[in-house]
């Protein structure tokens, strides 16, 4: 079986919240899957235990077989699992373009340690970052610096920069959040073609269920730090646990959103 | 890639202009430009650590260490003459090397540190620098001592022309400096500068240490701070613990603030200016000479916070 992450019995507490426990879950390689749950459910806590900057008090993930559980999320980064923000992580005084060179010029810098296949040539480095921007329709805003930019364009641009590293696995805090709704399936038909032409591994954050039963194969479902359901999407968000804790039962869009999907 | 953009070519134009022009100034002119530009130097490295987003108050600790090192060593171990460093441009380069090597060992600890800690952090071993040099009286205690150079690159210097040499010596090295700054901030590396200033954790989940690239900045500017005390040394003639007081950082912090970061060139002309405003203040006005400079601060943050330099900018952007 062709699994690229395995976390197994991870637990995380603040305090007397408990933000993870027991989590279970293997992600299979160049799946997408979406992960779904209310304020406080522990997405992002297992966001960021994946990715380092949490570490769980008890249990340990597995990255093609490797312990992950307490490198740094730098050393995660370099082994190929990036992750995008729910508010976007920029370089604030920094244009569109300076903020890929950055990440480009990390690449470059740290090129021994990327054991992911981001090899790059410092004298390409302004090349692969023009080829970026329009990869993602960022050109047009190639010289503004980031923080006059419409939240739509700063989240791709956030996006945009976790690519740069050739991850194998990218997770994805909300997307779409902050983005207006008109424009929201073009923000995820631009990123999931940008994505899968590289066979990327996929983990997202979201909210809209019409947007995780569209563009997912997968949902994890998330309540009290618990994984109370994990299946393709129809099961999912037909579950009773699912519908009652995690989409509430009058919420109309989800039974558009497996219609859709059944389409 | 040896693109000869604006800035260098600039910059080039400059050190011609200063080298050779410098021989027709007055002798008390080319003594305060030496000055400038050994303190411009510090400045210089102050810059790097601003755009990193960190503010020493302890610059005068490297400065110090550059200024004392080429003769300390040959006092503490009381080396035989024919060993002495006195080579007007091996002194500020053995000053910027052991500035550098305590930097790097320094940086260890510092680099743990952001914004105030960092900045009160840098005074304290500063002012340790200072508490060890007072009681020193191998060093000279309190009263320092004198500092001379016998040679250029090996050449021997007749007494007349000292001045002038130590003069296009200067210019040199902060051409040099300039330069060599403005690629590395052009850099991969240096671009990572911004970076960390803007958004740490950002840099730190790209895949980059930014620990490790706070460590190299704080020593590059260590290194700029060292050479400069050492030219300073050799324009004064005289070292004390003075240069490690708190008030001598605090003097960098002064200048690179009047002067802003937006180029290279800013700490350079900033410290040229200080030192100017500094001698007619204390000429004109000797018992108010600090207010004069208080006033220009603060007219300076009124009008232009991001330094000097904004005037070339604004003028740039209306053209």
């Amino acid at each position: 079986m062709a699994e690229v992450l395995d976390a197994a019995k991870l637990n995380k507490k603040f305090g007397a919240v408990t933000a993870a426990s027991n989590i279970d879950v293997n992600i299979e390689r160049d799946s997408i899957v979406g992960l779904i749950g209310g304020n406080g459910a522990g997405k992002t806590t297992f966001i960021n235990m994946v990715t380092g900057y949490v570490k769980p008090d008890t249990g340990t993930i597995r990255y093609g077989g490797r312990d992950i559980t307490q490198l740094a999320p730098r050393n995660i980064t370099q082994l190929g699992i990036c992750r995008s923000f729910q508010i976007p992580q920029l370089f604030e005084s920094l244009t569109v373009h300076e903020n890929l060179l950055v990440a480009l010029g990390i690449v470059v810098l740290e090129a021994k340690r990327f054991t992911s296949a981001a090899a790059l040539r410092s004298e390409n480095v302004e090349a692969v970052a023009d080829e970026t921007l329009s990869r993602f329709g960022l050109s047009e805003y190639r010289n503004k610096p980031v923080r006059v930019l419409p939240e739509g364009v700063r989240k791709l641009l956030d996006i945009a920069m976790a690519l740069v590293v050739k991850p194998k696995v990218l997770l994805l805090d909300e997307p779409t959040s902050g983005v207006s709704a008109d424009q929201k399936f073009l923000i995820m038909d631009m990123m999931m073609a940008a994505l899968r032409a590289d066979n990327v591994t996929i983990l997202f954050v979201e909210h809209d269920m019409e947007i995780v039963s569209r563009y997912t194969q997968r949902i994890l479902a998330f309540y009290e730090g618990r994984i109370i359901a994990d299946g393709v999407p129809q099961t999912v968000l037909n579950d009773a646990d699912v519908r009652k804790f995690v989409i509430g039962k009058t919420h109309a869009p989800a039974t558009r959103g497996v219609m859709h999907a059944a389409n | 890639m040896i693109a000869l953009d604006r800035t260098l070519m600039l910059h080039g134009l400059a050190l011609a202009v200063v080298v050779i022009g410098g021989a027709l100034l007055p002798d008390w002119i080319q003594g305060l430009v030496i000055l400038a530009f050994g303190k411009g130097l510090v400045v210089l490295g102050l810059l790097l650590l601003m755009r990193t987003g960190l503010v020493s108050f302890g610059q005068g600790l490297f400065y110090c260490l550059g200024a004392y090192a080429a003769v300390s060593v040959a006092r503490i171990f009381t080396l035989p003459d024919s060993l002495l460093i006195s080579d007007a441009i091996l002194m500020p380069l053995f000053g910027g090397i052991v500035a550098g090597i305590i930097a790097l060992i320094l940086g260890f600890l510092l680099a743990n540190y952001r914004a105030i800690f960092f900045a009160m952090l840098s005074l304290a071993f500063s002012m340790i620098l200072y508490g060890l040099l007072i009681k020193m009286s191998v060093l000279g205690s309190s009263d320092g001592f004198n500092v001379a150079y016998t040679t250029v690159a090996g050449v021997a210097i007749a007494q007349s022309a000292k001045l002038y040499v130590l003069y296009a010596v200067s210019s040199a090295m902060v051409f040099i400096a300039m330069v060599g700054l403005h690629r590395y901030l052009r850099s991969h590396m240096g671009r990572l500068a911004p970076a960390i200033r803007d958004n740490e954790l950002r840099v730190e989940y790209m895949g980059s240490s930014v620990r490790y690239v706070i460590h190299v900045n704080f020593i590059i500017a260590a290194v700029l701070a060292g050479v400069g005390g050492g030219l300073v040394a050799l324009s004064s003639g005289h070292v004390d613990p003075d240069l490690a007081y708190w008030t001598t950082s605090g003097e960098f912090v002064f200048v690179a603030v009047l002067g802003g970061t937006a180029n290279v060139a800013a700490p350079i002309m900033a410290s040229l200016l200080f030192e100017w405003i500094k001698s007619a203040a204390y000429q004109y006005a000797p018992y108010t000479w600090q207010m004069v400079l208080g006033i220009a601060l603060l007219l300076v943050i009124m009008f232009l916070p991001q330094g000097l330099w904004s005037v070339f900018n604004r003028q740039a952007k209306e053209a």
